[in-house]
């Protein structure tokens, strides 16, 4: 008997599999953005086939950490900036499970921007979501990496003096292989996203915009947004690395004036993923190596024949 | 000090072979039925600069570098950068043969090579006034110009040997079968033809009237020549371990490099990440999704690891880290041990965290202690940790091959299978009650794995309730906190009921005087007792490896047992001292330390003097670069 039967089992999943029981109640505020992404994620996972025990969500710190105590998946939640490198081992050890790993622009973006870069070079199969919400939310209000220049907070009273990080740019530079951006106050795209990030074979990076109702009254909440899509005004190849990096810089300034455009900017179906890299190079083995401890045939070499050359 | 032994130091500059030739020529004289010990020394660059190997080979078995040595091969430094006497580095090129003197026993050898080292350099060394003075008995020879001869300049090490082996009245076969079974074609013959000759010019050309050669000795059964290093990773395969992340840093590079470079033929994962904080944070993803992991590294890279550390112990994601010390603080002398980081591994991160710690003090120890880190891991989820150093990890020692004779052992503890969890209890959403305090015994609640069917749960750094959703009740808060810390004690049963100890005696059963240590200093220390008591001093030494928990009733007997005891440790402050006096409450007025931290390891002599001037109340300081912390009240 598999160690792992939920995986790939295929079953019509109901969508409240995915809330957990009368507890734990979301603590986020009124109106948070957060509420989006937990709504989206509810609704793309089982249409995309995958039952809660074959998904495990992986968060960092801040609001956004608490995602996988509200939904009812395997869930591992970090430390502040971690859930990345957490991620990528668990998804090494059993690429069979869905890996879905999610922080927040502080958490993913600052503290955790070293692991960011380096998981979307190595393009591993995961889908990673970052709450975009400028600012730190749970900490109470301090500026954060991608905050706009001249935000003020109780950290830097006089303005921010930095110019905001470009994630989107900054991802594709890395080399992700699927970018976007969606936003919480546009829950279809958002949805559809999703699916297509967990359905891409490779790190699948959305900035996800959420407005923080609480710390960030100033900043424009998100609306109105465009989709870059469904606009007629926006006309570029998602597959040409050229054009999507252009529309990136462009969506990238006009979000400081205020203007929102979403949707996907960059999608690469032929760089293979981490795993499938790996394997070519013969060091990620066939089978998921976390069911070798369960497989009762398993041959566990060992060192005794190592010790030939120290003879 | 033993006069039927050869301690041979070649010495040469970084980037010469010094490496590759001392390792062939220390398993060519185990080969020969001898014991051998092999002691490392180099600096922190990639080419030039001093570098120098031991190898102590005896008949009888040896624990330690030794005293001093009675053999020098100055092969000089072939890529010295600064000749001129007032150069920061000094003149480099005549190091490996001025640098070495001072240890050089009476009666030693010395081969120089003066193809390399010139005559002027040589002069002004005095050599010809102190070799009168200590008998020395020195070989110019052209080993550089031999070498070209036949081959390359670089093979003047083989030139080395061979006039070695022709000055002890060695047999070359040994010596010949390994050099085939690392080289082939043209480079083989030329070295085949360097060796020989090299051994017969000095045959035919030199009278000996050195009194040393090469002693006789014979093993009953196959041995095999590594590392603590190897060990420490043999041990990790041997435990199930298929997983590794980490990122380089020297000594730990060691371990790290040994399994990423097995891993792959044994379906294992290995990962090079972009820094520690990751290197050991993909290890708790890897352990969580159901891999027995590892990470680890040296005393800077496992400053970062201190948050990881505490997630695994938050979440009971079961994990092993190795420390590998070398002398600090900071960047500190990245090639030269220390045992300062004790208190940094024992007491790095926040809260009450837990978590176990072994120092072994031996190659085997090393092996067998790892293995015992993966049992207790996944047995208990709670990281366990091994502290060793520089020393350890690069010595090479002779060890019984039928000791690694073993069965794997990959079983996951205290995991649960999907038929186990069909059973176990769940809550009203049908979450596993995965950190369920009411069913724990020995403080441990079983877990599942992502992936298995009735297996869901949240594991957070956060306190958490029995299914893991966070949680700031108090009483949920009590009742983790207390099962939590419920396993340390359980462990502690566990090594003194159930399991040899992995503590080591040595000497006396009713001695009169204690010497305690730990970790890698264990060996010299071993020696220094088994010499005081020969020569009618009555001493017990003890080498203790569990570092937490504590093993409180066997330290207490020894301590009781003696009426002095002096603590031998690698390092300035006195750490392992202090853990004695903080885990006992009490033996303040009967410890004194001996401290050595100059970069060098302890060698016998230096613990016999530091008895000599402690116990015997001698008015004098010690000779050797080392300090001694008196008692209490002293």
């Amino acid at each position: 008997m598999s160690a792992f039967n939920a995986i790939g089992d295929e079953r019509e999943i109901d969508r409240d599999e995915y809330t957990p029981g009368v507890e734990p109640q979301p603590t986020w505020c009124p109106g948070c953005g957060d509420f989006g992404v937990l709504k989206a994620l509810k609704q793309a996972l089982p249409e995309v086939g995958k039952t809660p025990e074959e998904v495990l969500t992986v968060t960092g710190i801040g609001c956004s950490g608490k995602l996988n105590s509200y939904l009812d998946t395997y869930g591992f939640h970090t430390i502040h900036g971690r859930a990345l490198p957490v991620a990528r081992a668990a998804k090494l050890a059993n690429p069979d499970l869905e890996v879905v790993a999610a922080g927040g622009d502080g958490d993913g973006y600052g503290i955790g921007g070293n692991h960011f870069i380096h998981s979307a070079r190595e393009n591993h199969d995961m889908t990673y979501i970052v709450f975009n919400n400028e600012i730190f939310g749970l900490t109470k209000g301090q500026t954060s990496p991608t905050s706009p220049k001249g935000h003020k907070s109780k950290t830097q009273p006089s303005g921010s003096a930095k110019t905001p990080l470009r994630p989107l740019s900054m991802s594709l530079n890395a080399g992700a292989s699927y970018v976007a951006r969606t936003a919480a106050v546009n829950p279809n795209q958002a949805k559809e996203i999703i699916k297509e990030a967990i359905e891409h074979d490779g790190f699948a990076h959305i900035d996800f915009l959420t407005q923080c109702p609480t710390w960030n009254k100033d900043a424009r909440q998100y609306v109105p947004y465009v989709d870059v899509q469904e606009s007629d005004d926006y006309d570029f190849d998602v597959h040409d690395r050229a054009e999507a990096a252009e529309m990136m810089r462009e969506t990238e300034d006009v979000l400081n004036e205020g203007t929102v455009l979403t949707g996907r900017y960059y999608i690469d179906d032929d760089r293979p993923s981490y795993t499938q890299e790996k394997k070519a190079v013969g060091e990620l083995p066939d089978q998921p190596l976390a069911e070798r401890y369960f497989d009762d045939d398993a041959e566990w070499e060992r060192s005794y024949d190592l010790l030939e050359r120290h003879k | 000090m033993s006069d039927d032994e050869l301690i041979w130091r070649i010495a040469g500059g970084s980037g010469d072979g010094i490496d590759s030739t001392s390792q062939n020529f220390a398993k060519a004289l185990m080969r020969s039925g001898l014991n051998v010990f092999t002691h490392r020394h180099y600096p922190s660059r990639i080419r030039g600069g001093h570098t120098y190997v031991e190898i102590r080979a005896a008949e009888h078995e040896v624990q330690s570098r030794g005293d001093g040595y009675n053999f020098l091969l100055a092969l000089g430094d072939s890529f010295a950068r600064n000749p001129q006497e007032e150069a920061y580095y000094g003149n480099e090129e005549i190091k490996p043969l001025s640098e070495n003197l001072d240890e050089l026993r009476e009666g030693g050898v010395i081969i120089y090579d003066e193809g390399l080292v010139s005559e002027d350099d040589v002069e002004a060394l005095n050599l010809d006034e102190r070799a009168e003075e200590n008998d020395w008995h020195v070989f110019p020879l052209d080993l550089r110009g031999l070498a070209k001869e036949h081959g390359r300049e670089v093979m003047r090490n083989t030139a080395g040997v061979g006039a070695t082996a022709a000055l002890l009245d060695m047999d070359l076969e040994h010596i010949e079968d390994l050099m085939e079974d690392a080289m082939s074609g043209d480079v083989l013959e030329a070295n085949l033809d360097i060796l020989h000759e090299a051994y017969e010019d000095v045959n035919e050309e030199y009278e000996f009237e050195h009194d040393l050669r090469v002693p006789t000795g014979e093993h009953d059964t196959e041995q095999a020549l590594l590392s603590g290093s190897n060990a420490i990773a043999y041990g990790a395969i041997d435990a199930g371990c298929r997983f590794i992340a980490g990122y380089p840093m020297t000594p730990w590079t060691d371990v790290f490099t040994i399994l990423s470079q097995n891993f792959p033929d044994m379906g294992g994962i290995s990962e090079q990440v972009e820094d520690e904080i990751a290197a050991a944070a993909l290890a708790v993803g890897a352990s969580h999704a159901g891999v027995k992991a590892m990470s680890g590294s040296s005393g800077g890279g496992f400053a970062l690891m201190s948050e990881p550390l505490g997630l695994a112990e938050m979440t009971e994601t079961p994990l092993v880290l190795v420390e590998s010390m070398r002398a600090g603080p900071s960047t500190g002398m990245p090639t030269k041990p220390e045992q300062a980081d004790l208190e940094h591994v024992l007491y790095t991160s926040q809260g009450d965290s837990q978590r176990v710690v072994f120092a072994p003090g031996n190659i085997e120890e090393a092996y067998e202690q790892t293995r015992l880190a993966f049992d207790l891991a996944w047995d208990y989820q709670i990281p366990v940790m091994l502290i060793y150093d520089q020393k350890l990890s690069g010595e090479n020692k002779n060890v019984d091959i039928e000791f690694f004779d073993r069965e794997p052992s990959p079983d996951l503890g205290s995991t649960l299978t999907e038929e186990e969890l069909k059973e176990a209890a769940h809550d009203n959403s049908g979450k596993f009650k995965r950190f369920n305090y009411e069913t724990a015994e020995d403080g441990v609640a079983p877990r599942s794995l992502p992936g298995q069917k009735n297996g869901r749960y949240l594991a957070t750094g956060n306190e958490h309730s029995p299914v893991g959703h966070i949680s700031e009740d108090p009483d949920n808060r009590v009742a983790q906190m207390d099962r939590r810390l419920e396993k340390l004690e359980a462990i502690r049963t566990e090594l003194d009921e159930e399991r040899d100890s992995t503590q080591t005696y040595f000497g006396e059963e009713d001695a009169e005087y204690g010497i305690i240590t730990w970790g890698s200093s264990q060996g010299a220390v071993e020696e220094a007792v088994d010499r005081l008591n020969a020569d009618g001093h009555s001493v017990r030494g003890l080498s203790v490896s569990d570092m937490m928990p504590f093993p409180e009733q066997e330290v207490t007997e020894f301590l009781e047992s003696v009426d002095e005891a002096m603590v031998v440790e690698m390092n300035a402050s006195a750490q392992f001292r202090g853990l004695l006096q903080k885990e006992l409450g009490r033996f303040g007025e009967k410890l004194t330390s001996l401290l050595k931290y100059n970069g060098n390891p302890f060698e016998p002599a230096e613990v016999v003097e530091g008895y000599e001037v402690n116990v015997a109340e001698e008015e004098r300081e010690p000779t050797a670069q080392v300090r001694i912390e008196p008692a209490a009240g002293d």
